[in-house]
């Protein structure tokens, strides 16, 4: 940047003073920037006390209250809660949905979009805006919509099997976000023609060469699915499955507060676990991604 | 995350092109077989994303498509305007209103608290290294919705919430001043939890977006921060904001666990008026529940018309 203070003093009237008053703005301005940024740290402890003072509140709840001998309750809800059957079968099913939901949504979502970025990139626009479509469709007009349609597969729709499949729309804008950002991060083509030049096919080549450098974003786009697959409630309540959040509402509806709170702990803890991992692969998944760029 | 990727640069993208085509040199077949090879391939391509289109033809257009019709349909399915009608009038009419109240306010609360935390992050006085620990609290955060939260903020602002005894030593009493389970002041801040971090995680690219050059030209030019994004910054951001704030309106539009968690069967959002009507918790008429979930159909659908137009708009100075 230039010094205008030494420039504007030389000159004279009108322009001069001008400037030398701009050129304070702007030294009170390049001052300001060095300055304690106390605007910035407002808002950002506002957010931080947001996001912590319920979760505080709530792990607060889930080890409160006393129990009938007079003692403080400590673990007992969580105890009480890890004991009922009924709490082991929701979260079984819950995790084996999120599972199929996870390996339906990658064979779906991988090919396709590696399709699209090596053969049909015209085709991007759409998928970006396709790709938004689930995160604003209501699922409850989803339910509305589909039961009608899947009665007619009774086989199916009586079983919690079919959950996977509507869940895979909701997970969709994740996972392809997150596999569209990887791809971008590696020089696909380079990296395909490499390896059709040495005798791959198309698809040898998705697997062997351009999955490996994927590593990353696949597993964050699989643990964002799973934790969303694992938290569905309105879908599986209004199909009437017991699902783990469902669980969770049931008990919650009862007197069993404390357990009810405990419980959500519990369903935080896993999406958090995901997440924490989510951010523990994205810093190694840059050092990949760039192990992949052969620019 | 949605939208993160039509906002940022497409690196290493190559130019639109006929990609499959092999290079001349490859030994060349006569000219007629070349083109039916490249007609047959071009044809090809298109088979590689049928999957992905017709699942989403299966689980998200058909649905959607059906239910439009049966809106229109009456119990002995012969075509009438009735429930529809209904779900436009009074008592519904008012659903519609309270469902549109919360998903504004909620937008707007959690839109500006995202900026400003984003454009706070972003901030040079703010340690980068802060950057990261922001994206993985954000990506906690959009994430915590549903029953979960619903009771976490009952035991922070509910009866006998930590927050609400707080408040009973100042004389302030949370439960009237920002009741959960009716009204949508309450709602709209639980909703806001989940809001402003996705907002966050949304902004930060669009604000990275903003080139340091425009900053320093117009510095250059003698403008003060206030006159830098009154200027600058904010027309070249705005459209983009508003688009991502559209889409959070619509989130909050969808939601249903969270509200119903609180509130019970006696919610009267559009989404928990047509749970009730599913599961008989008051009467059980699929009729008017397809008129419903064909109105919130009509609102997502403008949501998603200005989206697309304002993401057409932010694109031209945001690549």
């Amino acid at each position: 940047m230039t010094t205008p203070a030494v420039l504007a003093d030389g000159l004279p009237g009108d322009v001069g003073r001008k400037r030398a008053a701009i050129s304070r703005r702007g030294q009170a301005r390049r001052g300001g920037r060095t300055r304690f940024p106390l605007w910035s740290w407002f808002w950002i402890g506002f957010a931080a006390l947001y996001f912590l003072v319920p979760v505080f509140s709530l792990v607060q709840f889930s080890f409160g209250g006393t129990l009938a001998n007079g003692r403080s309750a400590g673990f007992h809800w969580f105890l009480a809660v890890f004991d009922d059957p009924a709490f082991r079968s929701s979260f079984w099913l819950s995790a084996q949905i999120a599972f199929e939901t996870v390996a339906l949504s990658l064979l779906l979502m991988v090919p396709t979009v590696f399709w699209v970025h090596l053969r049909l990139p015209r085709l991007k626009p759409v998928m970006d805006f396709v790709s938004v479509l689930p995160f604003v469709v209501p699922p409850i007009v989803l339910v509305v919509g589909l039961e009608p349609f899947l009665q007619n597969f009774t086989w199916l729709y009586s079983r919690p099997e079919v959950l996977p499949f509507i869940y895979v729309v909701f997970a969709l804008p994740f996972l392809y976000r997150s596999i569209d950002a990887g791809l971008r991060a590696i020089d696909l083509r380079t990296l395909s023609e490499a390896a059709s030049n040495l005798g791959a096919s198309t698809f040898g080549a998705l697997a062997r060469v351009v999955l490996p450098n994927l590593r990353s974003a696949v597993i964050g786009g699989s643990l964002l699915t799973f934790a969303i697959a694992m938290g569905e409630y309105t879908i599986a309540s209004l199909l009437l499955f017991n699902t783990f959040p469902v669980y969770i509402f049931y008990i919650g509806q009862g007197p069993a507060a404390h357990e009810a709170t405990a419980l959500s702990v519990i369903s935080l803890l896993l999406t958090w676990i995901a997440m924490a991992a989510l951010f523990v692969i994205g810093r190694g998944g840059r050092e990949t991604a760039q192990l992949g760029v052969t620019k | 995350m949605a939208a993160v990727g039509t906002i940022e640069p497409a690196a290493g993208e190559p130019s639109v092109g006929p990609p499959s085509v092999g290079p001349p040199s490859e030994g060349s077949p006569s000219g007629s077989a070349l083109q039916w090879r490249r007609g047959a391939r071009t044809w090809l391509r298109w088979i590689g994303v049928v999957p992905f289109f017709g699942y989403l033809a299966i689980f998200l257009l058909i649905p959607t498509g059906e239910l439009v019709v049966d809106a229109f349909k009456g119990p002995t399915g012969h075509f009438t305007g009735a429930n529809v009608s209904a779900a436009v009038h009074a008592p519904y009419l008012s659903s519609f209103e309270t469902s549109l109240e919360l998903s504004a306010l909620s937008a707007l609360f959690g839109g500006i608290l995202g900026v400003f935390v984003a454009t706070a992050v972003l901030h040079r006085g703010v340690p980068a290294a802060l950057r990261p620990v922001v994206f993985t609290f954000s990506g906690m955060a959009s994430n915590f919705a549903g029953v979960p939260l619903a009771f976490a903020f009952s035991a922070t602002i509910g009866t006998g919430g930590v927050l609400t005894g707080l408040f009973q030593h100042l004389g302030v009493d949370l439960t009237t001043l920002v009741p959960l389970t009716s009204g949508v002041i309450g709602l709209s801040l639980v909703y806001t939890y989940f809001q402003f971090p996705l907002m966050i995680l949304l902004v930060i690219p669009a604000i990275d977006g903003l080139k340091r050059e425009w900053r320093e030209a117009s510095t250059n030019l003698g403008a003060s921060t206030i006159s830098y994004w009154r200027y600058v910054g904010l027309p070249i951001i705005l459209p983009s904001l508003l688009g991502m704030m559209l889409l959070l309106f619509g989130s909050a539009f969808s939601a249903y666990a969270t509200a119903y968690a609180l509130s019970g069967s006696t919610g009267n959002l559009v989404p928990e008026v047509i749970g009730n009507l599913l599961n008989g918790n008051i009467t059980v008429d699929p009729q008017l529940a397809y008129a419903l979930a064909f109105g919130m159909i009509v609102i997502i659908t403008v949501v998603l018309v200005c989206y697309s137009l304002l993401q057409r708009r932010a694109s031209r100075w945001l690549r």
